[in-house]
């Protein structure tokens, strides 16, 4: 039990770091979202063009590992003559990211919904995105609820790759941590809970809205 | 006056020819029915009029728009055309007056009120005001498919085009839904309905079309295609379909 006294001794550390990842995960998942729509209607327009950068993007960012996406804005940035801070290049990094796989999300939940709402939608005279506003991504929203929550979920996780470029969130503070105490079991044990903080209630919120999304059609 | 206008149109999907030369007009008030077995292109035929396929080459013109032309402003003409789908089509997160008011607001810009108003004019024509709050998967077929008429109807338009409008339904339902369509072609809508059902065609169009193979084989009025048709394939393709049963009773 001593340990465990020792490790709650470090509670402020461990929750200004759960402030930095949250607030990460917040900023990225957003910029995600954005990137995911986007790099989503370039995948299912009629333009070659945008279909192929639409591609390109998702393989690239799918296929490549996340801490060289991050590490390329982290060094990349100030050979670029830009002044971006940590964090910023963290979040950017890890938006970039999740944004490929939240786009493949969005254009399989697009793709789901039955040809004839688009062209229900567009023989009315809606124009391209009134049709994908008003008809298609409402419908889209419901199937595409489920994985989407997955990958909100990995990506608070794959925050913590942000701690190797000096981000003091939560994984760099239990590191901290470990490393003033000596004590490295209790310390990530406190931390894995920590995460489930933010994970636990965000796929219960999700599976909630599920069901009502559910209920009403 | 001519509203639709096809001058030697063609198009291919890929290599497949699917119209052929195809010279078409269709008047002001007019009911074209258009027949012919499937695969006879007479679905892309329609889709072509408000653009849902692009013609590959000719001339089309619809009240006074030019289709071939890439530059014109689709959206526009398609505010002028109300189209009915086989299978409905409707919106399904959305209620039967969410439906029918969604373009008159968002592409019309009528108020919310005078859009409901209209709505729900239309939908007492088509025979269901007291379903107005419901949900599309609550609805029968017929239904469906009389709500999917006063959407199209909700956008004032000029010409409405039918592809197959009930074949998707189970027969009981059928008859409400041609009712409909009779009603809208008495009050002088410009209608042009690819469908199976003669009886429709003899008793409402004033002009058949038979299609095969991607070409017009024949053309007339409703009397002279069922009591006389000139060419051998009408008369085989009638042979056929007439003999199927219900569709020669009604």
């Amino acid at each position: 039990m001593g340990n465990w006294h020792d490790v709650l001794s470090y509670s402020g550390k461990y929750l200004s770091g759960l402030g930095i990842t949250l607030e990460v995960s917040l900023y990225a998942l957003l910029l995600s979202l954005a990137i995911g729509v986007v790099i989503a209607i370039f995948r299912v327009t009629s333009s070659k063009v945008l279909n192929g950068f639409g591609a390109a993007y998702v393989e690239f960012f799918q296929n490549t590992p996340l801490i060289i996406q991050v590490f390329f804005f982290y060094y990349g940035s100030p050979a670029m003559g830009l002044n971006i801070s940590g964090l910023a290049c963290g979040t950017l990094g890890l938006a970039v990211y999740t944004g490929a796989y939240m786009g493949e999300v969005f254009r399989a939940g697009i793709q789901a919904v039955p040809k004839g709402q688009m062209e229900a939608a567009r023989s009315s005279g809606m124009n391209y995105l009134q049709a994908m506003g008003y008809v298609i991504l409402p419908q889209a929203v419901k199937i595409i609820l489920p994985p989407l929550t997955n990958q909100m979920v990995n990506m608070v996780k794959n925050s913590a790759i942000l701690s190797t470029i000096a981000v003091t969130d939560l994984m760099y503070q239990t590191y901290l941590i470990s490393s003033d105490t000596f004590i490295v079991f209790e310390v990530f044990i406190f931390a894995a809970l920590l995460y489930l903080t933010i994970t636990v209630p965000l796929s219960t919120f999700a599976n909630l809205l599920e069901r009502r999304l559910q209920r009403s059609s | 006056m001519t509203l639709i206008r096809f001058d030697k149109v063609n198009k291919w999907f890929g290599k497949l020819h699917v119209l052929r030369d195809i010279n078409l007009q269709i008047r002001e008030g007019e009911v074209v029915v258009v027949i012919g077995p499937s695969g006879s292109g007479k679905s892309t035929l329609l889709r072509c009029i408000n653009r849902l396929e692009a013609i590959s080459e000719g001339q089309l013109t619809v009240d006074g728009f030019r289709l071939d032309d890439p530059k014109t402003n689709i959206n526009l003409l398609r505010q002028e055309i109300g189209m009915v789908f086989q299978h409905f089509n409707l919106y399904p997160h959305k209620t039967v007056l969410e439906n029918i008011t969604l373009a008159p607001i968002k592409v019309r810009k009528i108020a919310k009120e005078e859009a409901e108003k209209t709505a729900t004019f239309f939908l007492e024509k088509v025979g269901i005001p007291e379903k107005a709050q419901a949900y599309p998967s609550q609805l029968s077929g017929g239904q469906q498919q009389r709500v999917a008429i006063a959407r199209g109807l909700a956008m004032k338009p000029k010409i409405m085009l039918f592809d197959e409008p009930t074949s998707a339904l189970d027969p009981e339902m059928i008859n409400e839904v041609l009712d409909v369509m009779k009603a809208l072609a008495k009050e002088g809508m410009t209608m042009v309905v690819v469908t199976h059902e003669m009886g429709f065609a003899r008793e409402v169009a004033d002009r058949v079309i038979f299609m095969d193979n991607g070409m017009i084989v024949e053309e007339g009025t409703p009397e002279h295609f069922f009591t006389n048709p000139r060419e051998e394939r009408a008369k085989l393709f009638l042979s056929k379909i007439l003999t199927g049963g219900r569709a020669s009773k009604r």
